[in-house]
């Protein structure tokens, strides 16, 4: 086991995260953040609460979705869905996709069809924690990075967050 | 998590554990139908035939409705419109649609036990949309769906079935699954239309007083008279049983309290029900009727995904 991110550094990575997505979409405005159910949602809360110390919170929307009724393995196993809550409509907005791990890149397809259901964004770009660069199975690339990493299919990028597993840390097993 | 049953035949197969897993998964797929595109991709992959042997208005629509917002391909099957007039066996007629590679058979049917004994010999996933005076499983599904919407519980609940329960596969489907959830049931009506030892086999207590019954009970699930069902009078007139049985509004504002109406329809306005309580504050029926369909998606998704 090794560590990839430590307390001290996940922190500074969230935060870190928060302002370069401030940076590139000011004031929040036009921008709407969209965590990705189960797992995302950690990061997201975090993002999230850097962002409100930094702008008006009224300005921040935020919503989660769940894309498991998108999914291209449904046949294989059976997933069981989680609550979606986009309160707000997508047409013409930019949007955030913020999850915990990219790796084959398959979630992320999954969740770029079930966003058309809200409306057609303007945009939408990519933010991740860990990165697993060289494991994609489709051309989807991240926008925003926390640690990029190598690593081999057999191995396991675990994230651990205070409110689940009592520690912030990310692991590689 | 999966279903631990290949078919959905009636509540009776299924345990606690998987009615929470439909119940949980219809709130998701309840969400998805108040997003401006209401579909999603997940049976793309699957056709389903609709065998309707008996009619219907609300239960067909609804499954059909369920099949296509999960982008799934969809048959329907009319008895009228049917060779079955020729005299083609139900297994025949289903051999012949499943030759045209169908995954899933959603039936009605008026002989009780047909759905079970199509299971026995085919190899699809089967669905009860109501078997005689068996069971009519996911009616049940999402009136439990609804009253956990309305109330917030299933456990501790009170609920009045009035009506004919002899006949109502309604009825015999929320009596199992009430009880699996630790709700407590009281079946009411006129002592010819309840089987004499219901208390006994199913673990509700039967009322003869229709006020009483209200006064008890939190819920009031309230049923037709299947006439089509009853080969012999069993009480004199429709007059007489609105009279004794109907549910009036001057009744329920005497209660002192608020209760639930609910009705799987058809209702016949008049008899069972009348017009101010059906279309009253109390009565959520028009809500069962919006939950079926996020109910029957919750089904199909759970069994087309139960292989492997």
């Amino acid at each position: 086991m090794k560590t990839i991110l430590s307390e001290q550094q996940l922190a500074l990575t969230v935060k870190r995260l928060a302002h370069q997505i401030l940076e590139n979409n000011l004031s929040l405005e036009n921008t709407v953040l969209i965590g990705l159910q189960p797992r995302g949602i950690w990061l997201s809360d975090r993002i999230v609460q850097e962002l409100q110390k930094i702008v008006d919170p009224a300005h921040i929307q935020y919503g989660k979705l769940d894309i498991t009724f998108y999914r291209d393995d449904i046949r294989k196993s059976l997933h069981i869905a989680n609550a979606t809550d986009i309160p707000f409509n997508l047409e013409n907005r930019k949007v955030v996709l913020i999850d915990d791990v990219l790796y084959t890149g398959r979630t992320i397809r999954a969740a770029l069809d079930a966003l058309l259901a809200f409306g057609r964004p303007s945009k939408v770009t990519l933010c991740v924690l860990v990165d697993r660069r060289f494991n994609r199975e489709l051309p989807i690339q991240p926008d925003y990075t926390g640690k990029t990493i190598d690593t081999i299919i057999s191995q396991k990028v675990i994230v651990n967050w205070k409110e689940t597993n009592g520690v912030d840390e990310v692991v590689l097993m | 998590m999966k279903l631990s049953t290949k078919h959905l035949l009636g509540i009776k197969d299924l345990n606690r554990e998987d009615i929470q897993l439909i119940l949980s998964t219809a709130e998701q797929f309840k969400e998805v139908l108040q997003r401006p595109v209401k579909k999603v991709p997940s049976l793309r992959d699957i056709t389903i035939v609709n065998l309707f042997y008996e009619n219907s208005t609300r239960t067909r629509m609804s499954f059909e409705l369920a099949e296509r917002r999960l982008s799934a391909d969809v048959l329907n099957f009319a008895l009228s419109s049917s060779s079955s007039a020729k005299g083609e066996t139900l297994l025949d007629t289903v051999n012949n649609i499943l030759s045209m590679k169908v995954d899933m058979v959603v039936m009605r049917h008026s002989a009780s036990g047909a759905p079970h004994f199509l299971a026995k010999h085919i190899p699809a996933a089967i669905v009860n949309a109501g078997d005689g005076i068996n069971e009519h499983p996911t009616q049940a599904l999402l009136d439990a769906f609804s009253m956990r919407e309305k109330l917030g519980k299933l456990e501790g609940l009170k609920v009045a079935i009035i009506g004919d329960i002899m006949h109502s596969r309604v009825a015999l489907s929320n009596m199992y699954l009430l009880r699996k959830m630790g709700a407590e049931v009281v079946v009411a009506g006129p002592p010819t239309l309840i089987p004499k030892y219901i208390s006994e086999a199913l673990g509700v207590r039967v009322e003869y007083n229709l006020k009483k019954a209200l006064q008890w009970c939190d819920v009031a699930n309230v049923l037709r008279i299947q006439l089509e069902r009853q080969n012999q009078p069993l009480f004199s007139s429709l007059r007489e049983y609105n009279l004794a049985y109907g549910i009036k509004r001057k009744m329920l504002e005497s209660l002192g309290k608020e209760i639930v109406i609910m009705h799987p329809g058809p209702i016949n306005r008049g008899v069972e029900l009348d017009s101010d309580v059906a279309d009253g504050p109390y009565s959520i029926i028009l809500n069962q009727v919006e939950n079926g369909v996020a109910v029957r998606m919750a089904v199909l998704y759970l069994l087309a995904n139960r292989e492997n």
